[in-house]
């Protein structure tokens, strides 16, 4: 096999994989409670379109939004709505929430067909599936899908990549998908070509899964246009713009859009997600999420409805091997620690981790200008020198130097021997200039 | 609400990612240096015996207690055991001649300790190499004991090969050179212990090639440029130490990968021209610790460029 491409700057945590990696997916049957935040994507959020004391059916659109970015919410059980009232949203913050109570009879939306063949279908078919769907960036971002299928038009869109980089440690559900579902991943990325109206995409798999790139290499025979690459193991190969500099070459433009350079990215979740709702008409309403970390009995991949709690999952892993110290939602590099395992799984939740001791060392040494965060930063920015402007409250200078550039991806702070709150600082900066912005702007 | 099944009876830890990290801290990376340093140790202790093991012990003893005695007294927290005054210790004794009295030694160590690092707040705050101050303030507080050298291992009075360059004639091979068969600071003049310590230093990526490789290509190619031998000149006097253990002090050094690169073209630069026009022999020290007092401005013009962010012309 070949040595694989990369991009430049990353860092190489230890995976932690073989916790998961081997199991096969695993269906959790669905709790008798979900909770389904209104807002689970980028963009407008959505308002409810049933009531408490309604009906609902498994697959029924319950919230959407007018608003071309969002993505709307349906009922993943059928049952009654027992409340809508505010939660915690595993991201942080509190959001609106429609509660349903399970009544266990799996009763099918009617709206719940197959959309037909894809040869069937034209570009604005899919895009209208994809939307109806509420199908979401599923590898964190939460992008709306649709949107990136309808790029304006003086941009030329000519790649399509698909990201099975799966690069953050402990998480395997891509993995698993790309091994046990190879087919649907290739048919949904059919399904995107297709509503794209181009004709090359490439899939992007990093080394460490090579059982993955071989499933995904024979999924891809007789696909002319589908390309699967080997990409080199780093961290964070599978962000969007390193995905596409790895792969293309290319870079980016700082501020801008990958398909400024006509590229759209797309997850592989995303990708199977886009063939269940067409092949079945099955809106997005469950996801494989890995269940991992020393604290877990049983470390596998669920198949989880969204909205189940993720008290509920961890509980379908075993439960704990001891006492919990940290719960993180998402991966290690940038995931959210929770304090309340009442929060529900989302559209994005990928992996719910369970760590018995703290994995960092969190008092702060001086800063030994060791140039660490510098070599690894995929952004090619001076960390250091940023986040020591951002605690001066200096942006200005922060933002010459780059503020707005970072991609958050955590790789120096996770290098610094100096324990320095580095992407933390960042990002607060980040937040800073943004509000600031927006109050210029409105 | 009711309670769930899987419930924590203590308290979860909420910080904000990430939530790993690599296991490398500041201590690991100064006991790094220090073996690093502990071939070049272990040549001087063979050239210039049980000497130079007592220079480097009394020297890096005065910088530990140098440290414990200031932050006790500024009552701050004790940070003795983090190796960096042990680095400290170790290189400037490097830089001391196997003659230099005790005392003298011990002064050395307090003042790299004190003028050179805690007055400006301590680790990575100091804007100089703290055992570069300490040797430039013996230099001109004991210039007579710093400059008497001895021949290795019988002891007898000589000179280094830059002196013998001064009055004219090189009488020292490349050999003896190369091994440190040749008069000079304790630590400086086994350019092969020198060489194994920093690439165990590159490997660990304790230090970037950027600056020895522009510090010593500089200085070969001005030796070259003025009809003289680049490989006498790398050779010869605290070159090796600097350009591997001085130069690329992490804390003194810029980083920016373009500001190394200035750095040790900056540093080859004033290097040579005190060795070929200045009155004294030996530049290595002078050469860094001025370019440390530029790395704050080698830093803030050479801004790299972000991923993505269009080179504009000016
Ligand atoms: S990695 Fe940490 S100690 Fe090293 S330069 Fe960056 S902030 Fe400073
Ligand atoms: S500065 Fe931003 S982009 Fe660079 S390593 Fe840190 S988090 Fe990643």
């Amino acid at each position: 096999m070949s040595k694989g491409r990369t991009f430049r700057g990353g860092i190489h945590p230890i995976g932690h994989k073989e916790l998961s990696a081997t199991k096969a997916i695993k269906v959790m049957t669905p709790p008798a409670e979900v909770i389904i935040p209104l807002k689970q994507h980028v963009g407008a959020c959505c308002k409810p379109l049933v009531k408490k004391g309604d009906i609902v059916n498994k697959g029924q659109k319950i919230g959407d939004a007018d608003a071309f970015v969002s993505a709307p919410i349906h009922a993943p059980v059928s049952g009654v709505v027992k409340a809508i009232e505010s939660c915690w949203h595993p991201a942080g913050g509190k959001v609106q929430a429609i509660v349903i109570e399970n009544d266990n009879e799996e009763r099918l939306d009617p709206s719940i067909t197959p959309k037909g063949e894809l040869d069937q279908l034209d570009a604005d078919a899919i895009k209208t599936i994809v939307r109806e769907a509420g199908i979401v960036g599923l590898g964190g971002a939460t992008f709306p899908t649709h949107v990136k299928l309808a790029p304006p038009p003086d941009k030329r869109i000519q790649t399509l990549i698909i990201n099975g980089c799966e690069c953050e440690p402990y998480l395997t559900c891509d993995h698993r998908l790309m091994v046990e579902h190879p087919d649907r991943i290739i048919d949904g990325t059919r399904a995107l070509l297709k509503a794209l109206g181009i004709s090359k995409a490439i899939i992007g798999i990093e080394l460490n899964k090579p059982d993955a790139i071989e499933a995904m290499q024979r999924a891809a025979v007789g696909h002319a246009g589908i390309e699967i690459v080997p990409l080199k193991l780093k961290y964070p190969q599978g962000a969007e713009r390193q995905l596409i500099t790895a792969i293309t070459g290319k870079e980016v433009p700082a501020g801008g859009l990958p398909m400024d350079i006509g590229i759209v990215v797309n997850n592989v979740g995303t990708a199977a997600a886009i063939q269940t709702a067409i092949q079945t008409g099955m809106p997005l309403i469950e996801r494989i999420v890995t269940v991992s970390g020393e604290g877990v009995k049983e470390p596998q991949n669920l198949l989880v409805r969204v909205g189940s709690r993720c008290s509920d999952v961890l509980e379908a892993a075993g439960g704990f091997t001891g006492t919990p110290k940290q719960v993180i939602i998402g991966g290690p590099l940038t995931g959210t620690t929770q304090f309340d395992l009442s929060v529900p799984v989302t559209k994005c939740t990928s992996g719910i981790l369970v760590f018995n001791q703290l994995k960092t060392a969190r008092e702060p040494d001086p800063c030994i200008r060791c140039g660490r965060c510098v070599d690894v930063c995929p952004a090619f920015l001076v960390p250091t020198t940023i986040a020591r402007y951002v605690d001066g409250g200096k942006l200005n200078e922060a933002v010459r130097w780059g503020l707005l550039n970072c991609i958050e991806c955590g790789s120096c702070s996770y290098v610094c021997p100096a324990n320095r709150f580095l992407v933390q600082s960042i990002k607060l900066g980040k937040q800073e200039v943004q509000a600031e912005r927006h109050k210029k702007t409105s | 609400m009711e309670r769930n099944v899987v419930t924590t009876d203590t308290e979860l830890v909420i910080s904000p990612a990430p939530h790993v990290s690599d296991q490398e801290s500041v201590t690991s990376i100064m006991y790094g240096v220090v073996i690093a340093l502990l071939p070049a140790l272990i040549a001087s202790m063979y050239f210039f015996r049980f000497r130079a093991l007592w220079l480097v012990t009394i020297t890096v003893g005065a910088c530990i207690i140098t440290e414990w005695v200031f932050q006790k007294l500024r009552g701050k927290p004790i940070t003795i055991y983090d190796g960096s005054a042990i680095v400290t210790g170790m290189l400037l004794a490097f830089n001391l001649p196997p003659t230099m009295p005790s005392w003298m030694a011990v002064v050395g160590g307090v003042v790299a300790m004190t003028l050179g690092k805690h007055v400006f707040g301590g680790l990575g705050h100091n804007p100089f190499n703290p055992a570069l101050v300490g040797r430039a303030f013996l230099l001109a507080a004991f210039p007579a004991a710093m400059i008497t050298w001895t021949s290795p291992i019988d002891g007898v009075a000589t000179v280094t090969p830059l002196v013998q360059m001064q009055m004219g004639r090189i009488t020292s091979s490349y050999w003896d050179m190369f091994i440190g068969n040749v008069g000079g600071c304790l630590g400086e003049t086994s350019a092969l212990a020198i060489l194994i310590g920093g690439l165990y230093l590159l490997y660990k990526r304790y230090i970037d090639w950027r600056i020895p490789v522009s510090y010593l290509g500089t200085v070969g190619i001005i030796a070259l440029a003025f009809g003289q031998d680049p490989v006498f000149h790398w050779l010869a006097g605290g070159l090796m130490l600097g350009a591997f253990f001085m130069a690329t002090d992490m804390v003194t050094s810029p980083i920016t990968r373009k500001g190394k690169w200035l750095f040790g073209i900056g540093a080859g630069i004033v290097l040579m021209v005190i060795r070929l026009w200045g009155g004294y022999p030996e530049g290595v020290s002078y050469s860094i610790l001025l370019m440390n007092g530029f790395t704050p401005l080698l830093d803030h013009v050479t801004r790299p460029r972000s991923y993505g962010e269009v080179k504009t012309r000016a």
